[in-house]
Order: C-alpha cells, then structure tokens, then sequence
C-alpha cells in the first residue's frame, strides 16, 4: 500500500511540470499585455515612457528562453511570483481567496452528495416508480441547465422574491451567503451523482452474487448495506473524485456572479489583463487541487476494493 | 438637434443638483457598488489606474484638487487659496490647516513633496508620473537623472510652491486618482497596499479580497459636518444582471446601468425616478489608419461618416445611451461647439466622394474590435449593411480588450473601434490630435494637420480660459472635417438609485464615481441603514 501511494503521489510532478510549461508557452504567445490593458477602457491615454518603465520592471523585454528560466527556478523553490497589478506575491493573493473557494466547493459537494447519492439510491431500488422517474428528470434537467441562468432563478426567487437569503456577496463568511452559490453549484455533481448511483447499484443489484445472498437468505438490508452499497460505492467516489477536483474550477462563473471572492473570480480577471504571474499561479493551483483529489480518490479506491491495488 | 442634447444634458445637471437640497441627514450604511471587475487591484490607489480604484480613492484620499461636477471643473481641494504668477507657471498654495491624516498627522507642505517625489519615482514605475511631468524638473526626476524636483518648494508647512512647466490649468492632472496625498511619516510604504491612510472623509476599516471594502465615518474630516454617513460597504459586483437582483431586491443603493437595464428601468414605476444620467467624456470611434491606403483621402473617411447612420444604431442597439457624435470634443466640453452640425446620413453624398476620391466601386477594410457590447464587435456589425450600400465591405477582426490597445498603439490595424478619453480638459483631450503626439500615445490615427497644430499650440499658451476654448473649438472643427475617425457616439452614462439616497452628482468624468461626503440617506431607507 505504501509504495501504491507514493507512485500516485509522485505521478503528480511531472503533471505539474507538463502543465507549467504549458502555460507558460500559451501565455508568452496570446495577444495583449498587462501594460496595454491598463488602456484598453479608454478611459486614459497609453503613456508609452509607463509601458516601457513596466516591462522593464517586470523582465518582459528579456528573452524569452531566459524568462523561462526563472519562472522554473522560482516555482522549483515553491515562489509564484508577483503580481503585475497588486505586486504582491502571487502565493498571498491566492492564499485570500483559496478559503472562499473551498469553502464553496466543499457545501456544493455536501449539498450534492446528501442529496445525490440517496436520490439515485432510492430510484435504483425502486426503478420505474414515480420517485425514479421525477429523480432522472431532475437530473437530466440539473446536468443541462446553465449555472449561470439557474443563479439568476435562484436570485430572484429566494433573494428577491421570497427574501429569504441575501443575492450576493460573501457577508463575512455568514452561512446565509453561502446556500445560494453553493446549490447553485451543486447541482451539476448532484444531478450526475443521482445518475451514477442509480446506474451503480442497478449494475450491482443485477449482479449473480446478489442473487446468491439472496439465495442464501440474507435479508435485504443486509444485502444492501454489505454487498450493494460497497460495491456501488467505486462509481459514486470516481464521480465525487472527478467533480469535486474539477468544482474550482467550474466555480468561476458562480464566483462572478454572486460576488463570491474566490480564486475563480481571480483567474478570470488576471486573465483578461494578463497578469500572467497569477494566471499562472492559479491555474497550477487548480491544477493541483484536481491532481490531489484525483490520487486521493485513487487510495480510497484502494481501500474500498483491494483488486484495485493488486492491478 | 445638437442644442436639444446640450438642453437635455444641462437638465440632467440640475435635476441632480437638485438631490442636494437642504434636508441632511447624518448617519446609516451606504452599499456602493464597484461595477468594474470582481476584485481591487491594490489600496495603493497611486499605483493604480484603474477606475475600480477610484471608488476606494473617493472615500479614503484628497489630492490638491478634486473634480467639481456641478461647476463641471477641477477646484483646489487641500488649499484654501492659491496665488498664480504673472506667466501663469508659479502657483503658490496656502494649504488647508485644518487638513489631518488618518493617522494623525497634519498636512503639511512636505506630504506634498513626498507623494509627488513617490509618484514619479522611476523605480515606483506609476501611472501617475506623466500626470507630475507637468512640474518643472519632473521629466529629470523621471528619468533618474535628479535627485529632487526642482519645481516643488516648500515656504513653510502650509505654503507649497510649484512651478509648472508652462502656463497650464494643474486642476486637471492633481486631482487624477493616482496623485492624491499620502502623508510623509509612514516608513513601511508597503502598508499603503493594506492599510491605506488618507486625508479623506472615511477611514479604511476592512478589505475582504474579491468581496468589498469598508470604511467609517472620519470624525477629523476637514469640513464641518461631513460625512453624513457612518459607514460605507463598497461592494464587488462586476455582473449587470446580478446587480440588477441585488438592486431590486434593496441589497444595494446604487447600479450602474447597461443599454438593455436602461431600457427596462425606463418602463417601470418606481424605477424610471430615480435614475441619474450624465453626458460622460468618453467619445465612441473608428479610427482609420492613414497608412491603409484608402484611408489617406479625407473624402473616403468623410464618406464611412456620411454612409452611417449613427442615430439609428444609437437607438437600436445602444438603446439610447448614448448621445450622437458631431466631433471628437464631449457635449459636456467647455470646447464643444453646439452650433457644428454633425455629418448628417447621406449615403448619396457618400457614393459621390468615394467616386471623387476613385473608390466608386468601394475597397474592403477590418476593423480591430473588443466584444465590447457598445463599442465593439456588434456595432461594426450594424455597420456592416450601411457601409455595404455604398461599396465598401468591412471586415470586424474581433480581439480580446487587452489585445485591443495593443494592436492599436503598436500601429498594426487598418481600423480599430474604441471608446476614448474627450474629456474633461479640452486642452487634454485634443492633444491626442497634435503631430508632436505619439502615435503610441493617443494619436491613434497618426494624425498632422499644420493648420490644427497651429490653433492648438495658440491654445497651450493662452491663459484666457475662454479664447483658450474658442481656439479649442477652432480645432476640434477641422478635425471633424478632416474626420480621422468616424464619430459614432459619446456616452451617457446612467445609475439607478434608491430613493432614499441623496447628494449624488452628474460627475461626466465617470458617472460611478461620486463624492461620499455629500451623500446621505433619508429616513425612508430600509432598517439595514
């Protein structure tokens, strides 16, 4: 098991690495500066000595090979960089708003793993019944809605109709300001969870050594609870894996729209200025997140089914 | 029709002039939103550019000048009075005794000194150093090649003298967002990032990244009385349709308003009254490229003037938020000459200069755009039908925003739609048409006309402000009949407000942007206040 878990964690570096070049590259090649997008909302005239004292500042008139270099060599010392447009370090800009974005990722899962999983477990047991079919509605309705546009519904109908819940913003952290994008988050991993599950213990329940408990006379809980619902769960951890590596990411547009200070939010606008410091950052740490959950999903495997870690 | 938008413009002025009535109020929670980005770059506000910051400037800083939106002029802020020398270039401020910073410090004339002297700080690299360039031997120190600012003296703590590098109005570039004071006793520079200490009228209480900004009521504030308010929450809220809720939903006290919300709000009671609108000094283009060879005759680029029709775009797909153009100088600009017909929708008139200028069968061009929903892709698009009727096919080139200034001050376009500074200095705005201007710089469409630069090299030394605008307004009309760019529309800039705010101003320089000392909430607001 020891050495199954440190070939997981060390298959992480090169990943790393691969997608650090990557953005590099991507970043030196698209158009637009930082020093160009200070202009580009017309609002003041370019200051061509500005541009110039900036790139200087920032090493962008070095070579580009050279500032290769030092982007590896910072980021083998665990160094991001500085920000073009706070000049802070990147590291510390991220370390504000990676509480926000956990924190939304983490009730977004929760909301959709206690909803989820007993909703698809429910309608496999029972397929058919008007409980199965009102779950794969919901879900195919929950996979196929845009976030964007069920925020909006989820504001007006719980902020600004029913006025229970604050629209926006992250109000000190409070609880009530969390529900809204969390759900509103939550729904896609909920509705693929319910989806899944059912599939998952369907599959099981149709399985032969169901029947042989069966036929043994286990009773039905205990078929349940030792035999389908173990076996099912490697299908529900490989969908909470996948989706809550990848809710950070999908965060940005909920992060926009509810003014919720995440690092989605941050990527987004670093992007559109190119302060290519922490775009750069960002991505890696998101990067990182996915390939953390991915392998910790990996070793839950393992421990849940041991054929997995003889594989 | 120009004087009917003059009309509608000053209106605007007085309706919101008159939300300053008598009848103040101190106290309650003003939630101000910050529209533009869902983050702020720094509290450092001289290291920013930034609209966004301005919102933290308005509350916390004070420059020499600030912005008069009623009297639509820059007016001495940190000085009581000032005395200016013969040839206009030595101006000696009596500062404001009763001025304190936040941390307790009294302003003195050294504050001065030492924010200008940070500013254009070579290794600093700010934005606002080219603002401080308008002080004798600021260049030097820019460039490193000086160890003091020869132009700035002190007298004694509360008299400052500068000396200017001509005859200019200094309203304009001290009062920019990036040349307010900080006070000259903090060590750690750094902590103006984090915890910025100014002379303004609320003090910096909290910042939560990506979320807001609070700050309290400053009990030291300089002028008697103010601020009304306790406390202000400045909020991120960079999606229209999310503010639009919040607003609704009385979570917020102030909108921003795109063309679409402009039109909804217009049609609904309870919104409809309580909108400020204001003739903003940004003027929406297309710049030509003289170096496309179509674009050299001045008869092509008056006929793409003549071919468009301007007020139907306006109305359609701006939904009337937005004033047409006749020039490239704002209606709220001292310059502006009302009487100067805009080009009228003559396509005929288009097809016989393109024929004299040897285009009769039209050429095909691309215009460099943002996605920009009123300045960008889909305008070029409405234009593309119009400017088809006379022979000439457009191509839009559809670029990121960042990629936009780029493009255009690296000189590689043959057109680029954008929306650009006009305002609020005449003198300013038209010296992106000056030859000695960069192309980089503003001169965007590498323009040169001796007969411009004459009148405006007239205007740099007059220190009569009216021949000073008359030789503006002289200048601003030949290029508009030059026509180096099409003139599409200056913006109107709308906010929806609660009724229960009060003092909020037409500020045409940036309508989002208000003066929070003069604001106060009446006894009508919600129970949050």
């Amino acid at each position: 098991m020891l050495r199954f878990t440190l070939r997981r964690i060390l298959q992480i570096i090169p990943t790393v690495v691969v997608v650090a070049l990557l953005i590099f590259v991507i970043f030196s090649v698209v158009p637009g500066t930082f020093a160009a997008s200070l202009f580009a909302d017309g609002k003041r005239a370019a200051d061509p000595q500005m541009i110039a004292r900036l790139i200087e500042e920032f090493g962008l008139n070095k070579p580009l090979m050279e500032r290769f270099v030092t982007y590896v060599t910072d980021l083998a010392q665990f160094d991001l960089g500085t920000s073009f447009r706070t000049r802070q370090p990147v590291i510390d800009l991220i370390n504000d708003r990676m509480w926000a974005s956990l924190k939304l990722a983490i009730a977004a899962m929760v909301f959709a793993l206690a909803v989820g999983v007993p909703l698809g477990f429910l309608a496999a047991m029972r397929p058919g019944s008007i409980l199965d079919t009102v779950t794969m509605i919901g879900a195919v309705s929950g996979l196929s809605m845009p976030q964007f546009w069920l925020g909006l519904l989820a504001m007006y109908l719980f902020a600004l109709q029913l006025n229970w819940l604050p629209s926006f913003g992250y109000g000190n952290g409070s609880f009530q300001n969390l529900i809204l994008p969390a759900v509103t988050l939550g729904v896609t991993p909920l509705a693929l969870l319910a989806r899944t599950t059912r599939a998952g213990v369907l599959d099981v329940l149709n399985a032969d050594f169901i029947r042989t408990a069966h036929s043994k006379g286990m009773s039905e809980i205990k078929v349940v609870r030792w035999h389908v619902a173990r076996n099912a769960l490697v299908l529900i951890v490989t969908t909470v894996g996948l989706q809550f590596g990848s809710l950070i990411g999908q965060a940005v547009v909920i992060e926009k729209l509810f003014a919720w200070p995440g690092i989605g939010s941050l990527l987004v606008d670093s992007v559109a200025i190119r302060d290519i410091p922490v775009v750069q950052g960002t991505i890696l740490v998101i990067v990182l997140w996915f390939l953390v959950i991915n392998t910790a999903v990996d070793l839950i495997y393992a421990a849940i089914d041991p054929r997995i870690k003889q594989e | 029709m120009l004087k009917k938008l003059t009309l509608a413009a000053m209106l605007s002025l007085s309706v919101a002039t008159g939300a300053l009535a008598a009848g103040e109020r101190s106290g309650g929670t003003l939630v101000f939103t910050a529209p533009y980005g869902s983050s702020f770059a720094t509290l450092d506000v001289q290291a920013s550019p930034n609209t966004q910051e301005e919102f933290i400037t308005q509350a916390i800083h004070r420059g020499l000048y600030s912005w008069n939106s009623i009297e639509n002029k820059p007016v001495l802020e940190l000085a009581d009075s000032e005395d200016v020398s013969e040839d206009g270039t030595v101006h000696t401020y009596h500062l404001r005794k009763n001025a304190v910073f936040h941390n307790g410090k009294p302003l003195t004339a050294d504050d001065f000194i030492y924010s200008y002297k940070r500013i254009a700080n070579p290794k600093n690299a700010f934005p606002g150093a080219s603002f401080i360039a308008v002080i004798k031997g600021a260049d030097e120190f820019i460039a490193g090649k000086a160890d003091e600012i020869s132009g700035l003296k002190k007298i004694d703590d509360n008299t400052l003298e500068i000396t200017y590098t001509g005859p200019i109005n200094p309203g304009f570039p001290l009062m920019q967002n990036t040349t307010v004071i900080y006070p000259s006793n903090v060590e750690d520079e750094s902590s103006f990032a984090k915890n910025p200490i100014g002379l303004g009228a609320f003090v910096f209480k909290e910042h939560v990244p990506g979320s807001q900004v609070v700050v309290e009521k400053f009990d030291k504030y300089y002028e008697e009385g103010k601020p009304y308010l306790d406390r202000i929450n400045i909020v991120l809220m960079a999606e229209d349709a999310a503010r639009d809720v919040a607003f609704r939903n009385k979570e917020i006290d102030v909108s921003i308003l795109g063309p679409t919300q402009y039109q909804a709000y217009q049609g609904e009671e309870g919104l409809k009254d309580h909108l400020l609108e204001v003739a903003e000094v940004y003027t929406r283009n297309i710049g030509f490229n003289p170096a496309f060879e179509p674009f050299k005759d001045k008869r092509v680029r008056q006929a793409i003037n003549y071919a468009i029709n301007a007020p139907l775009i306006i109305e359609r797909l701006v939904k009337n938020k937005a004033y047409p153009a006749s020039g490239w100088l704002p209606l709220s600009s001292p310059a502006f000459d009302k009487d100067k017909a805009a080009y009228a929708f003559d396509p005929e008139k288009a097809k016989a200069l393109l024929a004299e200028a040897g285009y009769a069968d039209g050429f095909e061009f691309e215009v460099t755009a943002s996605p920009n929903e009123s300045w960008g892709v889909p305008i070029v698009e409405a234009i593309l039908p119009m400017l088809k009727k006379v022979g000439i096919t457009v191509k839009p080139k559809p670029v990121e925003s960042s990629a936009l200034g780029d493009a255009v001050t690296s000189n590689t376009f043959q057109a680029f739609i954008w929306s650009n500074l006009s305002g609020p200095d005449p003198l300013n705005a038209l010296r992106c048409f000056h030859s000695k201007t960069q192309q980089s710089a503003c001169n965007h469409t590498s323009y040169a006309s001796p007969e411009f630069d004459k009148l405006y090299e007239a205007a740099q030394q007059e220190r009569d402000p009216a021949k000073q605008n008359d030789l503006l307004r002289q200048a601003n009309n030949i290029v508009q009949d030059d026509a180096p760019v099409w003139f599409f529309n200056y913006n109107k800039a709308v906010m929806a407000y609660q009724p229960w705010i009060h003092g909020l101003v037409p500020n045409a320089t940036e309508l989002a942007v208000q003066p929070y000392d003069e604001i106060w909430i009446d006894e009508t607001a919600p129970a949050r206040q």
